[in-house]
């Protein structure tokens, strides 16, 4: 609906998620997206291939013929010069799983938007965060966001984290609950994110035909592992230019973004660990509790690859107990959220810290203030069991 | 029924393709203009022509943080009448609050598929305002008109104000403008 934007000037929208990322890579205004517009993608591209219908943007849009293909001429054009985009979503994103490693271990800084969905068998598209929780190792970065605002703060942070630490970002949006709801969203000015994201100047390029370079090389045994360590080393550095680049973001937006978001969180005998949407519905669910003098936070995590152990396992140290809520099964393990609290408690130095595993939301299923409600209860009751509770 | 408490919600029932989102999104683009809060989201079933479908609408003067489906609402809007068949519309609506229903029905014919609810039924004849002002049974101007002077959770001329910034290069001056004229029609029906 109304959704012109300022050039300098911040304007308040009503948008979508799925639109707020849209809007974020119109202002950044990539050199190419290759895109396969079809179930389950997301709102993203079919809004910003309207964008460029309307003359709103020069961005090559390759259409082709899967996600594969998608991330491979992502790919392509990266590795040729170019600052390249995509978005993806559940089955399609698995289509791509391939890809994705390609585009980590060539250290191209690639940005793509998802809208996380359940995966089939049975068929269903609804949010959870079992698709992006399947790749979760494979050497992207992964920023989770609330609402429709994160959406859109979280793309622009993340392309200029890709391009600054030579690495893949993939800001993620929970399926439905952010990509499909209109929300209030301020949407900073087109030059004020131009000059943010400023002009990209790859290291290098493949058409750069006065610097020859080999991308895609052969490693065998003698380097290959080499080269993987090395990844790791250039990966761990994300975390700091991920809060230097918070921190200016914040300058231009007034918004504060960090590694995790506590809240009500310093004082608390109690806490949730969540990332994704259904934080704020857990927010709510902190007052409602708080008011009945119940000492209870949450920490919701916003930076999941690199995953901040120390900072976590700091934050948490001086908690009773702590309920870990994961939306993505891992079958006959426990799930990904809750195994990276347990780590961040032992890298604290807390040797034994009682934490609860919950499964929630899974294949859409709605997550109400009460589940929110009864983990609470469960930790002051001492009911911190060993088995993973779903709240269904 | 003014905007008085923390949170307004509405909930709208339809069948797919009767523009129920367009209507609920109309009134969260206006709110948004007013500096208002909002969350607006579709109940996220299979997306069918014809199937009965829900949108959820959360108004506010705060930052609304919830993800919730709306369970309580303060109004309910039906479109079309005949999802009252399969559907407990009137759920959790109080005596203090209002079910609209787009209908030639009276409101006794209504009442009787709502039996367990005791606040105030609006029966509005959508179809038939709309397809003298527009020339086509087109209630949804016609009900979101209706439903900003019950609830005031909008003023009338930012919606219009909104609808005619989006739709005039869509549909042109004349038809927007009676649309428009539709949804004064059903501010003032009562």
């Amino acid at each position: 609906m109304d959704k012109k934007s300022s050039k300098n000037k911040t304007s308040i929208k009503a948008l979508s998620g799925g639109y707020a990322m849209a809007e974020a890579l119109r202002q950044i205004h990539p050199d190419v997206m290759a895109v396969y517009p079809i179930t389950p993608q997301t709102t993203i591209i079919e809004t910003y291939a309207k964008f460029k219908a309307d003359g709103l943007v020069e961005t090559e849009i390759i259409q082709v013929e899967s996600e594969h293909s998608a991330m491979s001429a992502t790919i392509g054009a990266c590795s040729a010069g170019a600052r390249a985009v995509t978005a993806s979503s559940s089955q399609g994103l698995l289509h791509m799983a391939e890809t994705l490693p390609v585009v980590s271990g060539l250290g191209l800084p690639i940005v793509m938007c998802v809208s996380s969905r359940a995966l089939s068998a049975p068929l269903n598209i609804h949010g959870e965060h079992g698709d992006v929780m399947a790749i979760r190792d494979f050497g992207w970065v992964q920023i989770f966001g609330e609402q429709a605002q994160d959406a859109y703060d979280n793309t622009i942070i993340a392309l200029r984290l890709a391009e600054m630490a030579g690495v893949p970002v993939m800001p993620i949006m929970d399926g439905f609950h952010t990509s499909h709801t209109t929300e209030r969203v301020e949407v900073l000015g087109d030059e004020i994110i131009q000059s943010f994201v400023g002009q990209f100047k790859p290291e290098n390029a493949l058409l750069d035909q006065k610097n020859p370079i080999t991308i895609g090389t052969l490693a065998l045994q003698n380097t290959y592992f080499d080269f993987k360590i090395d990844q790791e080393k250039a990966f761990l550095k994300v975390k700091t230019l991920y809060k230097k680049i918070c921190a200016e973001y914040g300058k231009i937006s007034g918004r504060k973004h960090s590694l995790f978001e506590e809240y009500k969180t310093k004082d608390a005998d109690f806490v949730i660990v969540m990332m994704g949407a259904t934080a704020g519905t857990a927010k709510d669910a902190v007052d409602v509790l708080r008011a009945k003098g119940k000492k209870v936070g949450l920490l919701k995590i916003n930076l999941f690859r690199p995953f901040p152990y120390k900072e976590v396992g700091s934050a948490l140290a001086h908690t009773k107990s702590i309920a870990v809520l994961d939306r993505a099964m891992a079958f006959g393990s426990f799930p990904p959220l809750y195994q990276d609290i347990v780590t961040s408690m032992q890298s604290a130095g807390s040797r034994k810290h009682d934490v609860a595993s919950y499964i929630y939301g899974i294949g859409g299923r709605d997550t109400m203030q009460s589940h929110i409600i009864s983990v609470f209860k469960d930790l002051e009751e001492g009911e911190v069991s060993n088995k993973i509770k779903y709240l269904t | 029924m003014k905007l008085n408490k923390n949170t307004f919600e509405i909930i709208f029932f339809a069948r797919g393709g009767q523009g129920a989102k367009t209507a609920s999104e109309l009134i969260a683009h206006s709110a948004v203009r007013e500096g208002k809060f909002v969350k607006a989201f579709p109940f996220f079933g299979p997306e069918r022509s014809g199937a009965p479908t829900k949108m959820f609408l959360r108004v506010s003067d705060r930052p609304i943080r919830t993800q919730e489906p709306v369970t309580d609402p303060d109004v309910v809007l039906v479109l079309d009448e005949t999802v009252m068949d399969s559907q407990d519309v009137a759920r959790n609506l109080d005596k203090h609050e209002v079910l609209i229903v787009n209908s030639a029905n009276s409101k006794e014919e209504i009442r009787k598929r709502a039996p367990h609810f005791e606040g105030s039924i609006h029966c509005i004849d959508g179809n038939a305002i709309s397809t003298e002002i527009i020339g086509k049974p087109n209630p949804n101007m016609v009900l979101i008109g209706h439903l900003i002077k019950v609830t005031e959770i909008v003023a009338l001329e930012s919606a219009g104000e909104i609808f005619r910034e989006v739709f005039t290069e869509k549909i042109g001056k004349e038809l927007t403008e009676k649309n428009i004229r539709a949804m004064i029609a059903g501010y003032d029906s009562l």
